[in-house]
């Protein structure tokens, strides 16, 4: 379909206006990092380094850095194993109940979070398991699996079945198989899966907020705390800028790994 | 020639997987068997567990539900105290009118990403547009309250003008931010679906007469429903939940501030009986969704 100029300028012209939608708020912010007012009234009253400083050296936030990590890591781990095995299931097997399978693993993610959130801290509660990391673990690999399965499922459906079939023949046993055909043909999905999931842990705060218990608290978390501290303020604008900056990596490493994937799929 | 020619001899995995290999029922239910624990057994029970609060009494004095008391209390004060219906009706209105903004703002810049641009500016669109999804959502919603804050960005424009600012109160602020968070997730299912569309099919619907504007309604528009609704579900169910954008950037209650707050200080059982709320309305929502093909657009 061929659209008119004038069709394809205001499109041009609209598409730019989204863009300055999605990234004033991040600009804002970035600037607000060097202002050294303790308040955010605009304009900014000058330039200043002093809060990333102030930042670095809080251990508050570097402890909640590490657990957003930790938390983040054994999320992923869960949820690729767990996406990965109902992935294979659903793939390979017909049973009773399959199509089940793919509404109940994005029911976590679709339930708005709040209802996952508290329906775990409940069940924590009533079963009596201590609040903490695993908790915290619990919760993010629950919403991940989705993430794991939908793309460890949309790549076995692509992989031709010819290379098992030809290891087998050659002698080898389903194990072996696995770990030499169908693992490494599975690579790119279980990287681009892990990267979400890690990325989705890392940002969630709503369960979090639920399945934290009083002792723990990740990055998200502080940064609620600190909102509503005014005299933090200065160093969640730091925290918040280097959050930006840092959520390059993944989209770097995403199209790193969809690139290498494309050339193995086709 | 190498002795590696005697017979292989058969290890416990080979073993193990030559006995595997013959039952397939046993290899399915193996693979099954984590994904169903965690799955049906931790969330599913979770949000049963939270159904029975629903139905469970509360100690007047501690505040503690009575596990295995019978009550239809907390449903009676759902349905009979205002508030609740008001703040529902509230947060699926905002829902709704999140997903409409975010299909408006979305649709026409995923249509130009997949069938304007050039492969080149196309791709750089594409990390665009991921790179506020990635950015934190806290973040987010914190810098919005930094812009429409008094004698913020917002003020700052306004003020010349002799106009006031909406400030940090109105439930215009919640839309605005909400519509801004999931702004993402509504672009990049529709670019997908759009890019998928072969353009034979374009080709075929001009040669047999269709204007520009008609081939997009009756080709385009129904070839990318099925992602717009998967868009969909995330602006919507993400809108329908959230409790910190209306906390941080309104002064009005959601339906999560009511399940939130009850949660924690107020009252389980109207916590859980509300929940069955937004679980409903999501149920129904993706029963539907699935219908429309929207799954395979996730």
């Amino acid at each position: 379909m061929t659209e008119s100029p004038l069709v394809r300028v205001a499109l041009r012209v609209f598409s730019g206006g989204v863009l300055v939608f999605l990234y004033l708020p991040l600009v804002v912010l970035a600037v607000y990092a060097f202002n050294p007012s303790r308040t955010l009234a605009w304009p900014p009253t000058g330039f200043t380094l002093n809060w990333f400083t102030q930042a670095a050296a809080n251990p508050r936030i570097i402890e909640a850095f590490w657990n957003s990590i930790l938390a983040g890591v054994g999320a992923t781990a869960v949820a690729l194993i767990l996406g990965t095995l109902a992935a294979l299931a659903v793939q390979r097997f017909e049973f009773f109940g399959k199509e089940t399978i793919s509404f109940i693993v994005i029911l976590p993610i679709a339930l708005p979070g709040v209802v996952t959130g508290v329906a775990l801290s409940t069940t924590f509660q009533t079963v009596g398991i201590d609040f903490g990391l695993a908790t915290i673990i619990i919760g993010h690999a629950t919403f991940c699996v989705v993430i794991a399965y939908n793309n460890v499922i949309a790549r076995l459906r692509r992989l031709p079945r010819s290379p098992e079939e030809a290891s087998a023949d050659l002698g080898a046993d389903s194990f072996t198989t696995f770990r030499r055909i169908t693992l490494p043909g599975m690579r790119t999905a279980l990287l681009s899966g892990a990267l979400l999931a890690f990325a989705l842990s890392f940002d969630e705060v709503i369960v979090t907020n639920f399945t934290a218990g009083p002792g723990t608290e990740t990055i998200p978390l502080w940064i609620l705390g600190a909102i509503q501290r005014p005299n933090e303020l200065p160093v969640v604008n730091v925290v918040a800028l280097v959050l930006i900056l840092l959520s390059v990596l993944p989209v770097y490493l995403a199209q790193r790994i969809s690139e290498e994937a494309g050339g193995i799929a086709r | 020639m190498t002795p590696s020619a005697a017979p292989i001899q058969p290890t416990a995995g080979r073993r193990f997987a030559a006995w595997l290999h013959a039952r397939p029922r046993v290899q399915l239910r193996l693979l099954l068997a984590g994904p169903w624990v965690w799955m049906v057994l931790v969330y599913l029970g979770s949000l049963a567990i939270l159904l029975l609060n629903a139905f469970w009494e509360k100690d007047a004095f501690s505040g503690q539900v009575i596990p295995f008391t019978w009550t239809l209390d907390a449903f009676e004060t759902i349905f009979t105290v205002d508030v609740y219906r008001t703040i529902a009706i509230r947060t699926i209105s905002v829902a709704v009118l999140v997903t409409l903004t975010d299909i408006a703002l979305g649709f026409p810049i995923a249509y130009y990403m997949a069938r304007v641009a050039s492969p080149r500016r196309r791709r750089l669109l594409v990390v665009a547009v991921l790179m506020p999804l990635w950015a934190s959502y806290l973040v987010k919603i914190y810098a919005w309250r930094a812009i429409l804050q008094g004698n913020g960005l917002v003020d700052s424009i306004l003020a010349p003008l002799g106009v006031e600012g909406p400030g940090l109160t109105e439930v215009a602020g919640s839309w605005l931010v909400l519509s801004y968070l999931w702004l993402p997730y509504m672009i990049l299912p529709i670019y997908a679906g759009l890019e998928r569309i072969p353009n034979s099919l374009l080709e075929a619907s001009s040669d047999l007469g269709a204007r520009s504007w008609r081939t997009f309604r009756r080709v385009v528009l129904p070839l990318a429903l099925p992602a717009v609704v998967a868009g969909s579900i995330f602006t919507f169910s993400l809108s329908l939940g959230d409790y910190i954008t209306p906390a941080l950037v309104s002064n009005t209650k959601f339906i999560g501030n009511v399940i939130y707050d009850n949660s924690t200080l107020g009252s389980l059982p109207i916590a859980a009986a509300y929940s069955l709320l937004p679980i409903v309305i999501m149920v129904v929502y993706l029963l539907i969704a699935r219908r429309f093909g929207a799954f395979a657009s996730l």
